[in-house]
């Protein structure tokens, strides 16, 4: 195949998306995505100079809300869910030292 | 007629005409789901007791004449990634085992004022990734046509809950064919509508730019009232479209004369079954008999689809997905050494192979140095497609093709093998890029009995040509057995 | 000979706006809510929730852009910028990359030699702000309120056009006089609603490529931008005469113990993977549009200078010190328009309102008394009810808590004893007790009087008119 995966890319990505794969993991996560790209590169045979990325299928535009609250207090169904909280606060693990 | 094998609307009909009530129609739903799940496991969650409430609570306003609609008092079913007050909503991801969001879905809610009763939560592949029904966290789904069969998906539990009975009808969402392709597999008809029709707020969005929220039911007249409830324009979504045309159950009428409808020969190649291709084009026949004027012709770009929606829809999702994280809901890890140790700990044990597989590749295509090779050019890809579709409805008001190219595979079978499993979107996925609509709905049975799709595809905003087009099939074609009939 | 260097220095600033609602839900902006009190599903990332765009951002990026001379963006766009981080409910933050909202602009600056400089702004972009994280040092793990997650703000990437801390503050001093004058912002340093980034680098004098830059961060104030500038300026020219590289890297600001460290960690790959936004459409700036906001621009610093200089006749310094900051204009004009007495409005501002904000180190933006009450303090001078002693004291009462002038003269009983009887009393004991005074005046001593209308100030403890106290006692004698 002609993306070969390195153990670099895959420790680079598992950074970006925050992911750990175990051994056996990482080595079918490097072949899966080999072979993903392998065929992803198919799209290259398509010539599309002048062609714009197209984000957004229809022209709507300008969708808008006006500056005005809406929203109350909503803290107690907002925390409801946390694996951990504390004085009305979610609880993270410590961000700097 | 048992309230188990009547259509939606029949339901509906005898509720309102006091021959049954919406509580007992929830009993006997229940009582079905009760008999059925240990066997197909279309539910994450059953709500016994909530669907008993608001079935009380409606019969009480169909009474006092509040409820009127086509629906009330119908039970129905929705898939876990939308979002339920009160309810349990997995995705079908352990990442998500114990979160109860706080507000319900637009298309819920719309379908819960028009007095429909939330029986519960279906099964679905992780985050809607996959198209078996297997990559769920909480066991597969099968396929009540043939238990050892997978029921398709994403939907797959909301098309195997309508075709087993376990519901009037239901909500999928269809990022790449996940409502189609389960609605072929399991002998249903399902509808992606046109991407905007239907809000996405509360939607747990897998590829923001694909998703769209739509219709699995017995018919297609219950498919086009269900349409007519949960399509509406939402505020709190940027993409829904204001749209006026949504009373979709006026389409349904047995007329396709003058109808120009346009078979591509692309999606008749290698890899299509055989009987699968025979019952797509008999329906084809029987259309032409009805009056459409059916030419074939060449779509072009069917093969480039895949890597671009592959491309675009791992992009959108490695996004998307970053939000479950460990803090806010749902699954953390039990010991870890600081935060980024936190979260890489919690994503990796709480989603399964086939999310991980998807936020890496989505990951790497938007990473430096790859996005304009890899996301840029899907992007572009998806002008291409598109406009292939703006020509081909210059010429056609429908699209005709089979919904996937095989009917339902074994269990186990498709998930070994991921870009195989891929290739088994290619006649659902362009319609997702282009945002349009499309329906599937049953055309016939293979020798081994299980059900094969007809897929129609509309230009934006014409539902009502498929749903004319598909009620008049539909017509022509007769009943669909439903596997309680078929399978003793 | 030790080599001379230039410091060249660009500056990201973020400019929280002043709407009522956060730029994509309909939650408060107020600030010093209790902790997550002001969130709902969108800004506080709930799967399935989606983002709308507030009208009010997107016009006062433009009016801001407008007032920058930079051009609008016809056709802009959002994107995600995507990085984990837990005051960042979503993991990624809606920004633009590709589209921003307005582009190639500049102000002019005063420069120390007293001439003129331009600073070029790349771009402005809108973006949401993240959420607060707070440290808690006894369980050792930390707090996340997302309260401020989503307030809108708006991002103003300078090009390295400034080479000294003193254009780096004149310049930010500019945005923020812009800003205030629009109302887009009160650009308060301290409370973060406007902050600032420094990109510096330094290169030998006279060299033609910029040298590598480093990115400070966590700087609250004037004083600790200054610092850090020239913390960095010389950490960097100490690697470059010590033989070293300067690493392109992000750098936190320490302003207690004077100095930096960089923020570098592995898990920090600082590639963003920006795409556009699905769940956002494009914004279409239509001529239309474009000219209701121009139509909507204030009148800035020099035309209202130049009008108070034709309008009020106050002395050139006063216009300079007034309009030096919208509020203090703001409250100029509309004490004016009451009293119309400009000349003792802008005494009022110029003395005891300066007097008592450095006394007590209010900020400008901070004051809390109405133009409506000086307006009443005026008038009360003006009719004699009080004199301008007692109009100082009552002015401190307005200073701190924005008092109303009548009520609190009436409550402490300031009012000028206005009962001749009572008054002409009083002066006849001070005469009585004070032979050698009134001997001095009768003698011609003109001075002796005043002394004499002190002893009857004080013996009406301050409440009397002084003009009054003379009369009688001239009448008297």
């Amino acid at each position: 195949m002609a993306n070969i995966i390195s153990d670099e890319t895959i420790e680079y990505v598992g950074i970006l998306a925050k992911l750990e794969l175990s051994g056996e993991e990482r080595e079918q996560a490097k072949s899966d995505m080999g072979r993903m790209l392998d065929y992803i590169d198919k799209l290259g045979e398509l010539d599309t100079t002048g062609v714009e990325p197209m984000s957004h299928v229809f022209p709507v535009q300008n969708v808008f809300r006006e500056d005005v609250v809406t929203n109350g207090d909503e803290r107690e169904a907002l925390l409801a869910n946390a694996p951990e909280q504390k004085d009305g606060m979610f609880v993270v693990p410590k961000t700097f030292a | 007629m048992t309230i188990t094998d009547m259509t939606a609307l029949q339901l509906a009909e005898a509720i309102r005409s006091g021959q049954t009530t919406a509580v007992e129609a929830a009993e006997a739903m229940l009582a079905s789901i009760e008999a059925k799940e240990k066997k197909y496991n279309c539910y994450v969650t059953v709500d016994a007791q909530g669907a008993l409430a608001q079935a009380k609570d409606v019969q009480a306003r169909i009474e006092a004449g509040e409820l009127t609609g086509a629906l009330a008092g119908v039970p129905v079913a929705i898939k876990d990634n939308m979002c339920t007050a009160g309810l349990l909503t997995t995705c079908s991801s352990r990442i998500l085992h114990n979160f109860v969001p706080a507000y319900t879905a637009e298309a819920v809610l719309n379908l819960q004022k028009a007095g429909a009763v939330i029986l519960g939560k279906t099964n679905m592949d992780e985050f809607a990734m996959g198209s078996t029904t297997e990559t769920s966290a909480y066991g597969v789904t099968r396929n009540p046509w043939n238990a050892e069969h997978v029921p398709g998906g994403s939907s797959g539990g909301s098309a195997a809950a309508v075709a087993a009975g376990e519901c009037s009808c239901a909500l999928g969402s269809d990022t790449g064919g996940s409502i189609r392709q389960p609605a072929s597999y399991c002998g249903t008809v399902g509808m992606k509508p046109t991407y905007g029709t239907v809000s996405r707020y509360g939607l747990i969005a897998y590829g923001s730019s694909l998703d769209q929220i739509g219709p699995l039911a017995r018919d297609v007249a219950d498919c086009a009232a269900l349409l007519t409830v949960i399509a509406s324009h939402d505020e709190k979504d940027s993409t829904s479209i204001a749209r006026e045309d949504t009373d979709f159950t006026a389409a349904l009428r047995d007329d396709v004369k003058g109808m120009r409808i346009g078979i591509p020969n692309d999606y008749f190649g290698d890899g299509l079954d055989g009987e699968v291709k025979d019952a797509v084009l008999a329906a084809a026949k029987a259309l032409e008999k009805k009056g459409a004027i059916v030419e074939h012709f060449d779509l072009s770009l069917v093969e480039y689809a895949i890597p671009a929606y592959y491309t675009i829809a791992a992009a959108e999702a490695s996004s998307n997905l970053e939000r479950f994280d460990g803090i806010k809901y749902g699954y953390r890890t039990k010991e870890y050494a600081g935060l980024h140790n936190m979260y890489k700990k919690s994503r990796s044990e709480g989603f399964g192979a086939e999310v991980k597989r998807r936020i890496m590749l989505g990951s790497f295509v938007l990473s430096s140095g790859y996005y304009d090779a890899y996301y840029l050019k899907a992007l572009r890809v998806k002008a291409l497609i598109k406009q292939a579709f703006d020509d081909a409805f210059a010429k056609y008001d429908v699209i005709l093709g089979p919904v996937a190219p095989t009917t339902a595979p074994r269990l186990g079978e498709s998930l070994a093998d991921p870009i195989k499993m891929y290739l088994g979107d290619i006649y659902t996925i362009a319609v997702n890029l282009a945002g349009l609509p499309a329906i599937s709905l049953p055309c016939g049975r293979d020798r081994k009995g299980l059900p094969i799709g007809l897929q129609l595809i509309g230009d934006c905003f014409q539902e009502k040509k498929l749903i004319q087009a598909a009620y008049t099939y539909e017509q022509a074609r007769g009943a669909f057995p439903t596997p309680a009939e078929e399978v003793a | 000979m030790a080599r001379e260097y230039e410091t060249v220095i660009g500056l990201e600033v973020h400019v929280e706006l002043a709407t009522k609602t956060k730029i994509f839900c309909g939650c408060s902006t107020a600030f010093g809510a209790e902790p997550n009190t002001q969130t709902c599903p969108v800004c506080t990332g709930m799967p399935g929730s989606l983002p709308v765009l507030n009208r009010q951002v997107l016009e006062y990026a433009i009016a801001v852009g407008l007032a920058t001379d930079c051009e609008i963006t016809r056709h802009a766009k959002f994107d995600r910028k995507n990085y984990f981080y837990p005051d960042n409910p979503q993991n990624y933050q809606i920004s633009q990359l590709y589209l921003p909202i307005c582009r190639n602009g500049g102000v002019e600056i005063e420069t120390a030699e007293g001439g003129a400089k331009r600073v070029g702004i790349h771009e402005i972009h809108m973006e949401e702000d993240a959420g607060k994280l707070i440290h808690d040092e006894w369980a050792d793990c930390s707090l996340v309120d997302y309260n401020r997650s989503g307030v809108p703000l708006i991002e103003i990437v300078s090009e390295p056009d400034m080479r000294s801390a003193e254009e780096v503050i004149a310049y930010l001093e500019k945005l923020r006089l812009i800003i205030q004058y629009l109302g887009a912002s009160d650009c308060k340093l301290q409370e973060g609603s406007m902050r600032a980034d420094v990109n510096l680098s330094v290169r030998e004098a006279g060299a033609e490529k910029f040298g590598t830059r480093t990115e400070m961060k966590n700087l609250n104030s004037f004083k600790a931008i200054s610092r850090a500038i020239e913390g960095e300026t010389e950490r960097q020219i100490d690697l470059l005469e010590s033989g070293e590289k300067v690493i392109q890297e992000t750098r936190r600001w320490d302003d207690v113990k004077g100095e930096s460290y960089a923020m570098r960690s592995k898990e920090d790959a600082q590639d963003y993977r920006y795409f556009p936004d699905p769940d956002l459409v494009p914004v279409v700036v239509s001529d239309e549009m474009l000219e209701e906001i121009r139509a909507k621009q204030p009148e800035f610093r020099t035309e209202k200078m130049k009008r108070y200089r034709e309008e009020f006749g106050i002395p050139d310094y006063d216009i300079e010190i007034i309009t030096a900051s919208k509020h203090m204009a703001d409250l100029f004009e509309a004490a004016t328009a009451i009293c119309g007495q400009p000349k003792k409005v802008s005494n009022w501002l110029m003395g005891e309102t300066l007097r008592l904000m450095k006394e007590r180190e209010v900020e400008v933006e901070d004051l809390r008394f109405s133009p409506e009450n000086l307006a009443k303090l005026i008038a009360l001078t003006d009719a004699g009810t009080i004199n301008s002693s007692v109009a100082k004291e009552v002015f401190e009462a307005m200073f701190g808590e924005n008092a109303d002038p009548e009520k609190y003269v009436e409550e402490h009983g300031l009012k000028n004893v206005s009962d001749e009887g009572a008054l002409q009393k009083t002066v006849e004991e001070v005469i009585a007790a004070n032979p050698q005074s009134v001997a001095d005046y009768r003698n011609g001593k003109e001075k002796a009087i005043g002394f004499l209308v002190g002893q009857t100030m004080k013996a009406m403890k301050g409440k009397a008119d002084p003009a009054a106290v003379n009369r009688m006692l001239k009448e008297l004698l």
